[in-house]
């Protein structure tokens, strides 16, 4: 199956040409946290005082291993993403481009993506050692104290993502 | 009478977590190469090349095969004519899982306060006495994106058995692409509302391909096993005809008032080992 490569952070018109289905090789730089880092940058963005600029940027839902001698970082795939479903809207509504993680997304998310032409990419769960291969740098941006949970900036090359859940709506989990 | 110390049991721990966070449960492994080969939708072909990939890079270069390392379940069948020496038992088991995960994620923390024990202690530890003359440990490193799809259904006996397996069908349906699927399926029915969950997760020790030894609950297993696979939802939720590898029932008597029905979902990356402790010392399976 071919695949189509693409660069971090994304050019929307590029991100709506994107059908569900398709194999993408991502790279360049882009946001990782998980439950609690959102829940903490919620407390930031209510108190008027968001920690993160997010806008035009993408997230993955993860939280590695550490670093095993030689890594950049650790194992590193995909968490269940409809956990940070609330969360979801808001952050495309506010410029969010596109988030990674693995598994099917509420109606409320949905709407967003296509609201905002926003993408969800499904990276394959699991597969976190191989995933390591692709990082190429990591930044601690906030949060240190949440340890895996914390939030980093990622550098990858020819990071592996099927589109979950397209522009348009269209979703490769059916319905 | 066995003398054993405890510090045996400790070892066995590390050695099995530093093991299994890398190296895939071997019947599971060879089951996604056979489900990647036999599989026709093109994406799912391509997830699962990728899940087979990522196992084989984890085992060969020993690197955790996911970053979720999980949360350590061990259950120790003690013989009673053993005399455990050393240190308590749980503490040694403790601080196996604390040695063993200075180089994987900490996954556990307190559930209300939400601070991480910066160690992935404690273990889930379930203890039962036997007959004989050793220990056997069983081992399991449990994810929880899997975990949090498990459910428990307390029925009347009036929905019986068919309301039981449309049940578990649809745990499975509602968990959908969530728990990395093909899952395994850990099934308890009977017993009390608690019996029955641990015979669900202890259920999740079977080896792909292995039969139940009791005939009937062995021919719903593959009832089971092959309702869940027409439901279509395939590797990582993109479709395609291998969505389970394995249902596994454990059953247990249980009241007049009850039918208990627990389902225990484990992703397609299982890791767990089992090992036995002799006077002699540490036995690998």
């Amino acid at each position: 199956m071919s695949e189509i490569k693409l660069n971090m952070p994304f050019d929307k018109e590029e991100l709506k040409k994107l059908k569900a289905g398709d194999n993408v090789l991502l790279s360049g730089e882009m946001f990782v946290f998980r439950d609690a880092g959102h829940k903490r940058l919620f407390a930031s963005i209510e108190a008027g005082r968001p920690d993160i600029d997010f806008s035009g940027q993408t997230v993955y839902f993860m939280g590695p291993c550490p670093a095993q001698k030689g890594q950049v970082m650790g194992s590193c795939g995909p968490t269940t993403s409809c956990r940070m479903d609330k969360y979801t809207p808001y952050m495309f509504d506010h410029g969010l481009a596109a988030q990674i993680g693995k598994g099917k997304r509420s109606k409320e998310c949905i709407d967003a993506f296509i609201r905002n032409g926003g993408v969800y990419f499904a990276a394959i769960g699991g597969a976190g050692a191989l995933y390591s291969k692709c990082v190429k740098k990591v930044e601690e941006i906030c949060y240190p104290d949440l340890g895996t949970e914390a939030i980093r900036r990622i550098t990858v090359e020819d990071f592996p993502v099927v589109v979950a859940i397209d522009s348009l709506g269209g979703s490769v989990y059916g319905e | 009478m066995a003398n054993i110390d405890t510090k045996f049991i400790a070892e066995g721990i590390v050695n099995c977590i530093d093991k299994i966070s890398c190296e895939v449960e071997p019947t599971c492994a060879k089951a996604l190469i056979d489900a990647r080969d036999s599989e026709s939708n093109a994406t799912t072909r391509f997830a699962l090349d990728v899940m087979c990939k990522n196992i084989e890079y984890a085992r060969s270069s020993h690197l955790p095969v996911c970053q979720d390392t999980g949360m350590v379940v061990v259950f120790v069948r003690i013989g009673q004519d053993v005399k455990l020496d050393g240190e308590f038992l749980n503490d040694a088991i403790n601080g196996a899982v604390r040695k063993a995960y200075a180089p994987l994620r900490k996954s556990v923390l307190d559930p209300v306060s939400r601070i991480n024990t910066k160690d992935n202690t404690p273990a889930v530890i379930h203890t039962e006495l036997v007959k004989g003359d050793k220990i056997e440990v069983e081992v399991m490193l449990k994810g929880f994106g899997s975990e949090n799809m498990s459910a428990i259904y307390m029925l009347n006996p009036a929905q019986g058995l068919e309301t039981a397996k449309d049940l578990i069908v649809k745990t499975i349906a509602d968990a959908a692409s969530n728990p990395c699927p093909p899952v395994i399926v850990g099934v308890g029915l009977g017993g009390t509302f608690e019996k029955c969950t641990e015979m669900s997760k202890h259920a999740l020790f079977r080896k792909i391909g292995s039969s139940n030894p009791d005939p009937v609950l062995d021919g719903l297993e593959k009832e089971l096993l092959e309702r869940i696979n027409s439901l279509g939802i395939g590797a990582q939720g993109f479709g395609g005809q291998t969505s389970a590898l394995g249902v596994f029932i454990e059953s247990y008597p249980t009241h007049i008032s009850s039918l208990p029905v627990a389902v225990n979902v484990l992703c397609h990356c299982s890791r767990a080992a089992r090992f036995s402790v002799t006077e002699g010392g540490v036995v690998y399976e």
